[in-house]
């Protein structure tokens, strides 16, 4: 499933940029022909569409993604060799707040089946999956910055900066997490090993740790692919928000700014992201549970 | 039958509340969406400012309904549409079956695969910003959902036996799909409606709070959201009223689309991402 997926995301790419009205180009000044002519002949401009096509795609197999049209002298591979890392860090730590919340939420959610806490416990998942992330930012931005000032409001200069964007880009997929860790556990809960666990006499950690949740762990490892996937799309919201230097903030800016060589660079980057995401859930998945064949 | 619960009804007024006030803007908004009361620049909230002004003297109220037109608009037509195309196309795979089902599924694999708000920007990117591109970035993204689900259905429906009754009395396929098997997943659809209009929402709004969706004059929930951003610190009014439209609008989609699932799908009362 990968390569066609990264094939079709460099092809598309590649002609929706190239179909895109307005080039990197236009500016106030009108430029001499001859100068607009040398810079198409530089970035190969001038040459028949599919012939960039091969050179594009020539060029993407040596890892080359070609310069970038606004950061001049800067290669596109090297913008993204500077601003992923931090991409990365952003999304660990989300993918912390998700698992750190979401799994013990449904734990106690679907051990206290009905009560109170259960309750609440779905109350607020279904809250964290209906609040955009740019909202629960916001507010998170207003109350614990501008408001309490315990924490920053922007950049990314250790720990303490990493905390809120972290639970505003997480706490939505910790709400599904909640409720599919919730799901999963009452119907492993009802099953006939765990009746046997108990009149065996083990005590409920026991049977909550090693039975449960052991048995339970296998839907939240195939939603890790998707997971991955909004985390990556949803970290350029949260780059923006918290002014973070990440690929995501990058690649907005080079959005607007028609960088072809950066969008489709970041573009790339984020569906390789993705597919290896699937492939590690898939081998995961096939390693945890024996049922599962990979072909 | 099952009743819709206590929150799924709420969520079903408060969504008609807002529809009616969105369709009804020009005759329900105390101002029009671009007068300036240039003696009331970012105001907070009074008496002739419910929600206050933004920095060009504007009624944030007006413009929060005349935002829910464009929000609630896309939100529902976007899915509307992606659920015709989805519905079609699913229907038309699984019924042909054999080696064009295959081919038709690999494509909805390979669409399905692409992470959906970096192919929406590409696509408004392409077809510039605005309401249209907005539009058509949405349903070419979420069709593929629906084309699954209605390509299941399908082939689990096309077995019973008063299909094959109806084939056997010589029904076209088409009569079949429209007349025998169309109703029997209309429940299915009505539920993923429910879910897929906060998504769609919850795209537009997005695109627009970071800049890359809704362009002027139009605007949306989630573009007031963005103006309001700049000034959160000082005027947080500005940015926590769109926030809170579009995140009870999605809760109400949510918790309706709930309350549907079970009383016409209580099969598949299942969590997916």
């Amino acid at each position: 499933m990968g390569i066609p997926v990264l094939v079709t995301v460099a092809t598309l790419t590649f002609l929706i940029m190239h179909w895109v009205p307005g080039g990197p180009f236009d500016t106030e000044k009108i430029l001499p022909p001859e100068i607009i002519a040398n810079i198409e002949a530089k970035y190969h401009l001038d040459k028949p569409l599919p012939l960039q096509y091969l050179l594009y795609m020539k060029q993407l197999l040596q890892g080359d993604l070609g310069p970038s049209y606004k950061y001049l002298g800067r290669d596109v591979s090297d913008i993204i060799r500077d601003t992923f890392p931090v991409s990365f860090a952003l999304g660990l730590c989300a993918v912390l707040v998700v698992l750190g919340l979401g799994i013990p939420a449904g734990m106690i959610s679907a051990y206290w089946k009905n009560s109170l806490l259960d309750r609440s416990v779905l109350l607020l998942a279904a809250m964290g999956i209906s609040v955009p992330s740019f909202v629960l930012g916001a507010i998170s931005v207003w109350i614990f910055s501008h408001q309490w000032h315990l924490l920053p409001p922007a950049l990314w200069e250790g720990p303490r900066h990493m905390i809120l964007p972290a639970f505003a880009l997480g706490a939505g997929f910790a709400g599904y997490i909640a409720r599919l860790t919730r799901t999963t556990m009452l119907s492993v809960l009802a099953s006939d090993y765990i009746r046997t666990a108990r009149a065996k006499g083990l005590t409920e950690p026991v049977i909550m740790f090693k039975h449960v949740l052991k048995n339970s762990i296998y839907p939240i490892v195939s939603v890790m692919g998707p997971l991955t996937a909004g985390l990556v799309t949803g970290s350029f919201v949260i780059e923006y928000i918290f002014s973070i230097p990440g690929m995501g903030r990058f690649f907005i800016t080079a959005v607007t700014n028609r960088d072809y060589p950066l969008i489709m660079g970041v573009t790339l980057v984020y569906a390789v992201l993705i597919v290896i995401a699937n492939t590690i859930v898939d081998m995961v998945y096939g390693w945890l549970d024996p049922r599962v064949t990979l072909k | 039958m099952n009743k819709l619960s206590i929150a799924s009804k709420l969520s079903a007024g408060f969504l008609l509340i807002v529809s009616a006030v969105a369709v009804l803007a020009p005759w329900v908004a105390p101002y029009s969406y671009e007068t300036q009361d240039t003696l009331q620049t970012l105001a907070f909230p009074s008496i002739e400012h419910w929600m206050g002004t933004d920095r060009l003297g504007r009624d944030l109220l007006s413009r929060m309904i005349y935002g829910a037109r464009v929000s609630l608009f896309i939100g529902v037509f976007t899915t509307l549409f992606a659920l015709m195309i989805g519905a079609i196309y699913g229907a038309i795979s699984a019924y042909v079956g054999g080696r064009t089902d295959n081919l038709m599924m690999r494509v909805v694999d390979v669409v399905f695969a692409l992470p959906d708000l970096l192919m929406i920007i590409l696509i408004t990117v392409l077809m510039g910003r605005g309401v249209a591109g907005v539009f058509i970035a949405l349903t070419l993204v979420s069709w593929v959902t629906v084309a699954r689900l209605v390509r299941g259905e399908v082939l689990r429906i096309k077995e019973f036996p008063y299909v094959q009754a109806a084939r056997a009395l010589g029904a076209s396929p088409a009569r079949i799909l429209l007349r025998e098997i169309f109703p029997n997943i209309l429940g299915i659809l009505m539920v993923t409606l429910s879910f897929r209009v906060p998504v769609a929402i919850l795209a537009e709004s997005t695109l627009s709070f970071i800049g890359l969706g809704i362009a002027p004059p139009f605007s949306s929930w989630g573009s007031l959201a963005n103006d309001g951003w700049t000034a959160i610190k000082f005027y947080p009014h500005l940015i926590l009223f769109p926030s809170a439209a579009i995140f009870l609008t999605i809760l109400s989609f949510n918790f309706l689309g709930d309350g549907l699932r079970e009383i016409l799908d209580p099969k598949a009362s299942q969590d997916t991402i």
